[in-house]
């Protein structure tokens, strides 16, 4: 009997939890669509994920291109090689590898920064404060953030699309002894719009979820320090896992018809 | 008293979890009045006055600003009366990523959107009135001493002259002079600005110096109103108690051992 309880309590926290984060979701999307927007805060947010996470999007981008390349020289080695690593290398990258990875990284570096600086604010009382001097938290914090993620994460994608593929170059043509114009013509012919579109719409989802995952996680935290560092934690998580089921979801949605 | 009270509240109950904290607090404060809370460590003072701000939600109950009804107010109505309220929080509670006058000024530029150089002058104005210079206007908040932070957010909480003020706590961690210093100054504001006040204070000195009337909160209630002068003149052993600072009394410690 107690068993059962145990499961319909965690049922029941699990319901709770949804239900919590749905209503922060509409507020979050509600408020970053309806004017006031704060065009200096968006554009100092925009600054922090995109120009600041570029030095390490780019490493692991240009460093995921050029393995690309050398595991998949080797796969295909003797049969058609040039065409098929170039095809790889592009087609990888732009579906899959780009957004994920920029996804993840932004999620460590971003996510993680968000949850402590709201989450601070909540223990600290600042949010309450900021309630008291008639500005709402979610226009002031929450809608910044949303709209900066979702607009930088494409534009970090474009950029690390192109590093990736030109890692993957430089290991062909300066490793492997590939032709240089070969290569390029064949990147080029495989690629189509919707491999960059279905990208760059993935890049905005995981940006979306990012800000959400990390402003949610921070206005909810409780009890000081330690709960600070539960939400950062759980903000950079909960923000992992959901891009990996969502980077499933829009790819069944793009290609799987 | 035959005018509406400016605050009246009717039978408050909260709690948190299993935990009552207030069990039926009611009280009535006229405007214009300075109003003192006395009362233990962990007695309720800073939930009942977060619950007359709308930042928690009692259980049951009923509060009225200006004679309407404010419990489960919500959107523009809400905003509107948000605009009547100041609050000192006992911790300060400053916005660490704002210069100081930023903070001070952020209610007006923000809340009531006054352009940002007629704010910073009456920022920096309301800094002086504080006993804080200029120089000081430019800081951070966390290049302050904790007695510096306490008169900034004090300059914040009075900066847009609203018509109530909350004081939570505002001499504790002040030296006996500037507490004094703030203790006329909260005079002045209510009498020069017609403000009403409600302050919470351990500091009996101050409690005497601000207020018209004192309630000692016990229980989760109110269990003592009265006019400042009474409160050396009343029976009741609780206040006795408290007014005295004795260990032994009807007032038990939660002291574990
Ligand atoms: N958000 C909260 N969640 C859970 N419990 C809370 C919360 N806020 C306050 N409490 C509890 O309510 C009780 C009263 O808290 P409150 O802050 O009102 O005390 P106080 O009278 O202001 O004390 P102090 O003089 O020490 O500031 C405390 O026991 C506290 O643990
Ligand atoms: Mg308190």
């Amino acid at each position: 009997m107690n068993f059962v309880a145990g499961v319909g309590r965690l049922f029941l926290a699990f319901l709770w939890h949804t239900g919590h984060l749905a209503i922060f979701t509409a507020a979050a999307l509600s408020h970053s669509v309806r004017p006031p927007i704060f065009g200096r805060l968006i554009v100092r947010q925009l600054i922090e994920i995109g120009y600041f996470s570029l030095p390490v999007v780019g490493l692991t981008a240009i460093f995921t291109g050029m393995v690309l390349a050398l595991q998949s020289h080797t796969g295909f080695a003797g049969f058609a090689a040039e065409s098929a690593v170039a095809t790889v290398v592009v087609l990888s990258m732009t579906r899959e590898l780009g957004p994920v990875l920029a996804g993840l990284m932004v999620a460590g570096r971003i996510g993680a920064a968000m949850a402590a600086e709201i989450g601070t604010m909540r223990v600290t009382e600042q949010i309450d404060a900021l309630v008291t001097l008639s500005t709402n938290p979610y226009k002031y914090l929450v809608a910044p953030r949303v709209i900066a993620a979702v607009v930088a994460l494409p534009l970090l994608v474009i950029v690390d699309d192109a590093i990736g593929v030109f890692g993957g170059f430089l290991v062909s043509v300066y490793n492997l002894g590939y032709n240089p114009s070969t290569y390029i013509n064949s990147s080029w012919d495989a690629l189509k719009t919707v491999d960059v579109l279905s990208g760059l719409v993935k890049a905005a989802t995981f940006g979306f979820i990012i800000a959400l995952m990390g402003c949610y996680n921070g206005y909810n935290s409780r009890g000081g320090a330690q709960g600070v560092g539960q939400a950062t934690t759980n903000a950079v998580v909960s923000a992992s896992i959901l891009i990996l089921t969502f980077d499933y979801v829009l790819t069944a949605l793009f290609f799987n018809r | 008293m035959s005018a509406i009270p400016k605050i009246r509240m009717r039978d408050l109950h909260k709690r948190f979890g299993a935990k009552p904290v207030l069990d039926g607090v009611s009280a009535e404060i006229a405007a214009g009045e300075s109003f003192v809370i006395i009362g233990g460590s962990g007695s309720g003072k800073s939930v009942t006055i977060k619950c007359i701000l709308g930042l928690l939600h009692p259980d049951s109950g009923s509060i009225e600003i200006d004679g309407i009804e404010t419990v489960g107010l919500h959107g523009r109505a809400r905003d509107e009366l948000m605009r009547k309220f100041g609050m000192l929080f006992q911790g300060g509670a400053l916005f660490d990523s704002l210069r100081v006058w930023e903070n001070v000024a952020f209610g007006l530029i923000q809340g009531r959107r006054m352009e940002a150089a007629k704010a910073r002058e009456r920022a920096l104005e309301t800094l002086a009135q504080v006993g804080l210079g200029a120089d000081v206007g430019a800081l951070w908040p966390a290049e302050l001493s904790g007695g510096m932070q306490k008169r900034v957010a004090l300059a914040r909480a009075i900066a847009a002259r609203p018509e109530i003020i909350f004081f939570d706590e505002p001499t504790t961690g002040l030296d006996p002079i500037m507490a004094d210093v703030i203790n006329d100054l909260i005079v002045k504001c209510v009498k020069e600005l017609g403000a009403t006040a409600v302050s919470i204070t351990h500091d009996m000195h101050s409690a005497r110096k601000i207020g018209d009337r004192m309630a000692m909160i016990y229980g989760g209630k109110l269990i003592w109103v009265g006019r400042t002068a009474e409160i050396d003149t009343t029976d009741n052993p609780y206040v006795q108690q408290f007014v005295h600072g004795r260990a032994d009394g009807p007032i038990r410690m939660e002291v574990r051992g």
